[in-house]
């Protein structure tokens, strides 16, 4: 469950006051607004990369206000993908676990699991220099899923990228959330795509987030 | 310089009469040929003032070439030698072969990658801190960091000599100032400013997100810096290095007020220069300049080989 509730962040000179949304444990969320409505801040701050001036922000049952956004367990994928350039797409995907420690053959298997959950194996020993639009997101997707986060944070993740390829990821999207049941809250500007991949819809618009779908 | 200003469009052409039926036009139509000449002024103007810099450096390279040549021939003729042993007695064989050249080649060599490697070692944690967090007295700080960029080199010499009559900067004058040491800490003082500058503006252009996300992964910001940032920032660190080199193998004010132009000791590259003027041997002074010129285009010709080299792995 990602819940947010009356949240106030303060960034700049740019302020949100007292929004709440609730996206329930293994649903696909989806907040839209316009640019500069400030679905990105509020996804920063669920995050940990901004502070909360007031309100409170819970994942799952736990109260995560406070805590360094290293230990909250989010998956995150920024727009641009902001892939590693001195990487491989393998040391993507294997990164998160590395921080972990966790055993080499552990790590394997779990690149081979999302390599081919993502369909990027004949991408695992490139760097991103090079790659499409679409494979940087599925490698930003993949090193976000890597090590099974509670909560998956996506900031317009296919903003970037052509109608097909959108239409495509679109698919790939909604079909790992399925998979693996990650509670997603996905930002976008894009109606078409938050109308596809919407269990909840939210719209932001003058600082008030509504509920669209389903309708409370 | 590749740089021909593009050609414009239907330059020469006769302006399009205005359209009939057209409201008040605001004054003149601009014409074709007009705007054709003026980008070609434009572009010759730009060329010209530009070039002009250009100019005068290869200018007093060449010069400094055809100097050395010119004396190499007088050697030849005044001694009736062969041609092919200008090869082996010219300016800088002569040069070289001397003892005290020697070894203020190798004092430059080693004090200037001693003094950009401490550079470098403190310029990534300085331009790190500058580049990615905001902190009260930034803008003093940036403001300080910039002293030794502005301030005249005999200054900066001279308070580096004042600085140790103070302890605890005293208690070890002895052992610094004239001697080794020193000439490696003056060259530091000033080329440690070029680095740190270098540092923040590869920080600035790195894209945080990517700290961000290292972090969201359950990183340390000590590990998403030594894992994402620094990987990242390769390059930036290569040109902080050859920046602070070039700039320690030039210094040459600090070091003659706190080091001394000792033969034999404190003397580097610039010094000789200094010292072979003095005795009035300006084929030497020449030849040491030379000396100095081929390894500043080896340090860059190296730097930017290995930059682009791993440029293409990626």
């Amino acid at each position: 469950m990602i819940q947010i509730e009356n949240l106030s962040v303060q960034a700049g000179d740019f302020r949100i006051q007292n929004v709440s949304l609730t996206v329930p444990s293994g649903k696909y969320g989806v907040l839209m607004g316009k640019t500069g409505s400030g679905k990105t801040t509020i996804l920063e701050t669920v995050l940990g990369l901004r502070s909360v001036s007031l309100g409170k922000i819970v994942l799952g049952e736990q109260d995560v206000t406070t805590m360094n956004p290293a230990v909250r367990g989010i998956g995150y994928v920024p727009q641009d993908g902001a892939l590693f350039s001195s990487m491989s797409v393998r040391d993507h995907l294997d990164f998160a676990l590395m921080i972990r420690k966790t055993p080499q053959s552990t790590c394997q298997q779990r690149v081979e699991e999302l390599a081919e959950l993502l369909g990027i194996e004949h991408l695992l020993d490139r760097k991103p220099r090079g790659l499409s639009g679409g494979e940087r997101q599925r490698v930003a997707l993949g090193r976000a899923l890597s090590f099974q986060p509670r909560v998956l944070c996506l900031d317009e993740p296919l903003s970037a990228l052509d109608d097909d390829t959108r239409i495509r990821m679109c698919e790939l999207l909604s079909d790992v959330q399925k998979k693996t049941g990650t509670t997603t809250l996905h930002v976008t500007h894009n109606r078409d795509e938050a109308e596809r991949l919407a269990d909840y819809l939210f719209r932001i618009e003058d600082g008030q987030i509504q509920q669209v779908r389903p309708e409370s | 310089m590749s740089s021909t200003p593009p050609t414009s469009e239907g330059s020469g052409s006769s302006p399009e009469s205005p359209t009939e039926g057209h409201a008040a036009s605001p004054g003149r139509e601009p014409s074709a040929s007009q705007i054709g000449v003026s980008n070609a002024i434009f572009y010759a103007l730009f060329v010209v003032m530009g070039g002009t810099y250009v100019v005068l450096i290869v200018g007093m390279l060449v010069a400094d070439a055809a100097y050395m040549t010119e004396k190499t021939f007088d050697g030849i003729t005044s001694e009736g030698r062969s041609i092919l042993s200008a090869i082996s007695h010219n300016p800088i064989t002569t040069a070289l072969a001397d003892k005290r050249i020697q070894h203020s080649i190798w004092l430059s060599l080693i004090s200037c990658t001693m003094s950009a490697v401490i550079s470098v070692m403190i310029a990534i944690p300085m331009g790190y801190l500058i580049s990615r967090h905001e902190f009260r007295g930034k803008r003093l700080l940036d403001a300080v960091l910039d002293i030794p960029i502005v301030l005249p080199p005999l200054v900066i010499g001279l308070s580096l000599l004042i600085l140790f009559q103070f302890p605890p900067f005293r208690w070890i004058a002895r052992d610094v100032v004239y001697q080794v040491p020193s000439v490696v800490l003056a060259q530091f003082s000033v080329a440690c400013a070029f680095a740190v500058r270098t540092m923040k503006a590869t920080f600035d252009h790195i894209n945080p997100r990517c700290e961000d996300v290292a972090v969201t992964l359950g990183c340390s910001r000590a590990q998403a810096f030594g894992w994402v940032l620094l990987p990242e920032a390769e390059r930036g660190i290569l040109t902080a290095f050859t920046l602070a080199w070039a700039r320690s193998l030039g210094e040459f004010g600090p070091l003659l007020i706190f080091s001394g132009a000792t033969r034999m000791k404190t003397e580097v590259l610039s010094t000789s220069v200094f010292l072979e003027m003095n005795v009035g041997d300006i084929e030497a002074a020449v030849a040491v300049s030379f000396i100095m010129v081929m390894a500043a285009v080896v340090v860059l010709i190296l730097t930017r080989m290995i930059g682009s080299d791993h440029h293409a792995i990626q």
